[in-house]
């Protein structure tokens, strides 16, 4: 749609069913319901601007004091209001269900989802689990977690760049809730657009390969700044590369001083221990902050890890 | 890139205060892109173009508000300006800094009839 950048909007399904009648603009959205910004205080049309729009569909909007049609309308909101209205409300599903949602965000390649299949492997039974997989097209990525036993709903965005809130919501709905355990998101592979949304995560979790340049934390600042831990990956790979790491974490602490950072190997399983400890802390903690009327209702607060 | 994505936010929060305060149509969009926002704003230009087609606010003239870069530097105790992310305190030269302005991704005001 977008010929600027290629985005664009209207294709989006999950596990291969479209979802979109949305970004029409001309349906209603079902959840724009009454979040409290209706202080827009008109301004007096006193400056005077003379607009001859001779457009005959206004006429019906009755104008009481029958001034100039035209007036100024504050509304000082968020342009990502919606995305934050559907992020609130995962937020609140996942925290009644105890459950410790992570956003993993990258560049493609980086090494997402082979992550993601080692650190299944390595969890263990103790951690209920579900996984929501983003990408452009196919269905490979949930077919590999899908392997691994663990659930996983595949979300293809079309020609959308990142995923937002609506449609994880949506993704979640086909999925048993992992509860008192974890839900992993795989992001679109893209460095960019996903900072900017949140899906109601607990935390964004930034993958970079040393593969890639030690400077990107400088070069895509806003994913650096969002995310509160980093994984840098590939690590085995190191001694045939001339990647500075050091380097390379100043670079992530330039632009976000409280940055975790873990070095971690897919391949060498380098890493894991920290990674595995600092999910489990966050299972750990999202239980104990899961209201005690819905955890009396679920009856899975089982299996400690 | 993820402007057309914020277009269409831009036009939901139009459409939603069209239905509440009964207008029919906008002007003017007043919106606040700060300069750490990771927006480009000729990007969101065309956007809000594309997706105003047929709406409400086809036409309407865009008008971006760019407020600066402003971060609190701990170890000076003092707000310093941010000309981007990763850049350095002009003071300390360090990079304990917390953006405290430019981060904006607002509208702001509406002209509308």
């Amino acid at each position: 749609m977008c010929s600027v950048c290629g985005c664009g909007h209207g294709e989006t399904r999950i596990d291969g069913v479209s979802i979109d009648a949305s970004h029409d603009h001309d349906h209603d959205h079902g959840h724009d319901h009454g979040h409290g910004h209706d202080h827009a205080h008109c301004h007096d049309p006193a400056h005077g601007h003379d607009h001859d729009h001779a457009h005959a569909h206004h006429a019906h909007h009755a104008h009481a004091d029958g001034l100039s049609p035209s007036r100024m309308v504050r509304i000082e909101q968020d342009i990502l209001a919606l995305n934050n209205q559907h992020a609130a409300a995962n937020r609140a599903r996942w925290r009644n269900a105890g459950v410790f949602a992570v956003n993993l965000v990258s560049s493609p390649g980086s090494g997402k989802t082979t992550w993601l299949v080692e650190t299944i492997g390595r969890l263990g039974e103790g951690v209920p689990l579900a996984v929501i997989e983003g990408d452009q097209q196919t269905s490979h990525d949930a077919e590999r977690i899908r392997a691994t036993g663990a659930r996983a709903v595949q979300i293809n965005t079309g020609k959308g760049c990142h995923l937002d809130a609506a449609m994880v919501g949506r993704a979640a709905d086909g999925l048993p809730l992992p509860d008192g355990g974890l839900l992993l998101i795989e992001n679109v592979g893209n460095l960019v657009c996903p900072a900017e949304f949140d899906l109601g995560e607990a935390h964004k979790v930034v993958l970079l390969s040393v593969t890639e340049g030690e400077d990107k934390p400088l070069k895509y600042p806003q994913m650096f700044a969002a995310a509160d831990l980093m994984l840098l990956t590939k690590t085995d790979l190191l001694p045939y590369l001339s990647f500075d790491v050091a380097r390379c974490l100043a670079a992530a602490r330039r632009v976000n001083p409280a940055i975790e950072v873990m070095q971690v190997s897919s391949t060498s399983g380098a890493g894991f221990e920290p990674w595995l400890g600092w999910l489990r802390r966050g299972v750990q903690r999202a239980r104990s902050l899961r209201p005690v009327a819905a955890a009396a209702v679920a009856p899975q607060a089982a299996g400690h890890a | 890139m993820h402007e057309m994505s914020l277009a269409e936010g831009v036009l939901q929060v139009i459409e939603q205060q069209a239905r509440q305060q009964a207008f029919a149509r906008v002007l003017s969009v007043r919106l606040e892109i700060g300069r750490l926002a990771g927006v480009e704003v000729e990007a969101m230009r065309f956007c809000f173009d594309a997706v105003t087609r047929d709406s409400v606010a086809q036409g309407a003239t865009l008008i971006i508000d760019e407020p600066e870069g402003q971060a609190w530097c701990m170890p000076c105790g003092r707000s310093v300006p941010l000309p981007e992310r990763g850049s350095a305190c002009p003071h300390c030269g360090g990079w304990q800094l917390q953006p405290t302005g430019g981060t904006e991704l607002r509208i702001t005001e509406l002209e509308v009839e």
